[in-house]
């Protein structure tokens, strides 16, 4: 049980951060593939 | 101010079985936030015409007072970095990061105000001097929590809170220019509003990561990790003072190693899109230029946890070794990619750079700890952000300088760079000798045990 609530809010808290950051690096990927057209 | 008891660091304590997992992202919500000061340029242009609206208008701000406000804000995060480092490694990370999300944010309100009063001296205060002390203090309080909870990875766990440094303008670029187009009108430009959503946003973001923050019980280690039992090369187990590491040879060599390490990839990260454009005129079109500088920005933050996690394996000292070395070979191919107009080398040797440049930054606090223990690193690692501070002046000055000189003797714009170039690689080359000198901290340095128990008591137990 308390193994599942530590899973549960490791998932939160890095999808807290992680999902701004990976549509951040998105974004920015998209504008540098503007080097290689 | 018992509301804020909470905030006290014995209540930071973790309780058996708290995942250090949690840890890192607790740091990037601090991290990511204050990296939005790498995207303020996109609020200049727009803070150009807050009266003419579609064009500067007559008493609109200059584009030269504005950079005044990141210049600023850079000046006080190394200001504060360095005289709060003590106090925020002795008030624990929570009240840190609380105090960071009050400054950061409250700079954000107060620049709202002076843009809506059109008062550029208060835009100065908030975002330059109240967000510059969030900056300092964000920055560090949660490094020396990542050190205690990663003993065995240290590298790759600051590696990870400092890559939101570099990550959080790829949030904050896109997110205000969104913000601002939203809040636009024919008449008015978005710019207020925008930055109070923003300064309300950051301080929830940055709460929730003090809500998360925690620091071990005394004594816990992670598990299967045994912790040597005396210093060995130049790793120590002991501790040295925040004012007494000042008065060592290493700190001010590794100061040194970072600012020119520093020194050598800022002054080129301003001048990216325009360098580009430069040596290669006609193949690389201002749209593509955009394109580098984004990819630039991209390895500066890949690098930051690449190459802090290499250093737990080849150790801090190596890892700058090969930041020096390779870059100096990198800096004298760029002038050749010039003038074999291969814009493929071009770019390849400055996504290993700027990685290198990321590296420097995040493989420092590692650097410190194995110098001078975990007890003061955050302090010491404040104080040692001074070069930073100096790096974001000699950088860009060297380099406009060095350009402007060789364009107003007769050198076309597509060689103008070179002699840059091979400035920037005799700055490495000073690093390199830098970094050959550090040694061991001598032992008359250390704290006594019993002072440094006693400094401990309060901090780890009560």
């Amino acid at each position: 049980m308390a193994e599942n609530r530590n899973a549960l809010k490791l998932v939160l808290a890095w999808g807290f951060v992680g999902i701004p950051l990976a549509w951040g690096v998105i974004e920015t990927c998209l504008n540098a593939m503007k080097l290689f057209q | 101010m018992a509301a804020l008891a909470f905030l006290d660091r014995e209540r930071t304590i973790a309780a058996p079985g708290y995942s250090r997992w949690l840890i890192p992202p607790a740091a990037l919500c601090v991290h990511l936030c204050i990296g939005q000061a790498y995207a303020f340029s996109v609020f200049n242009l727009p803070m150009t015409k807050l009266l003419g609206i579609s064009q500067p208008g007559p008493g609109d701000w200059k584009l030269t007072e504005l950079g005044w406000i990141f210049s600023l804000g850079i000046f006080f995060l190394g200001l504060s970095a360095a005289l709060l480092g003590r106090w925020v490694e002795e008030s624990g990370p929570r009240r840190a990061m609380f105090t960071a999300a009050l400054c950061w944010s409250g700079g954000f309100l107060l620049s709202a105000i002076g843009v809506y009063a059109h008062t550029l001296w208060l835009i100065y205060l908030g975002y330059g001097v109240l967000g510059g002390f969030g900056l300092g203090i964000g920055y560090i309080s949660p490094v020396s929590t990542l050190i205690k909870w990663f003993p065995d990875r240290p590298g790759m766990a600051t590696g990870m809170a400092i890559m939101g440094f570099g990550g959080g303008a790829f949030i904050a670029s896109p997110l205000s220019v969104w913000l601002m187009r939203q809040f636009s009108t024919a008449t008015h430009v978005g710019v207020a509003e925008t930055f109070i959503v923003l300064g309300l946003v950051y301080f929830c973001f940055m709460m929730v990561g003090a809500a998360i923050v925690r620091i071990p019980a005394p004594g816990w280690q992670p598990e299967g990790f045994v912790p040597p039992a005396q210093s060995t090369g130049l790793i120590t187990t002991e501790n040295v003072f925040v004012y007494d590491a000042l008065k060592t040879p290493q700190f001010w060599l590794i100061w040194w190693v970072l600012c020119l390490n520093v020194t050598a990839g800022i002054g080129v990260l301003g001048q990216a899109s325009a360098m580009s454009q430069e040596m290669f005129p006609g193949r690389v079109t201002p749209v593509a230029a955009a394109g580098f500088v984004g990819l630039m920005s991209l390895f500066n933050m890949g690098g930051r946890f690449f190459w802090a996690s290499v250093s737990d394996y080849i150790g801090r000292k190596n890892t700058y070794f090969v930041f020096f070395a390779l870059g100096t070979v990198l800096y004298a191919v760029v002038p050749h990619s010039g003038a074999i107009g291969s814009v493929a080398l071009f770019v390849a040797c400055y996504a290993v750079i700027f990685s290198m440049y990321g590296g420097g930054f995040s493989t420092v606090p590692a650097y410190l700890r194995d110098m001078f223990g975990t007890r003061y690193v955050g302090a010491i690692h404040g104080m040692l952000l001074t070069a930073w501070s100096m790096a974001g002046i000699f950088g860009p000055v060297l380099v406009n300088y060095i350009r402007a000189y060789n364009v107003s003797h007769g050198v076309a714009k597509a060689q103008a760079y070179n002699v840059t170039m091979y400035v920037m690689a005799v700055l490495l080359v000073i690093g390199f000798i830098c970094n050959a000198f550090v040694r061991a901290v001598n032992a008359r340095y250390y704290m006594k045990r019993q002072t440094a128990d006693a400094l401990a008591a309060p901090a780890e137990g009560g």
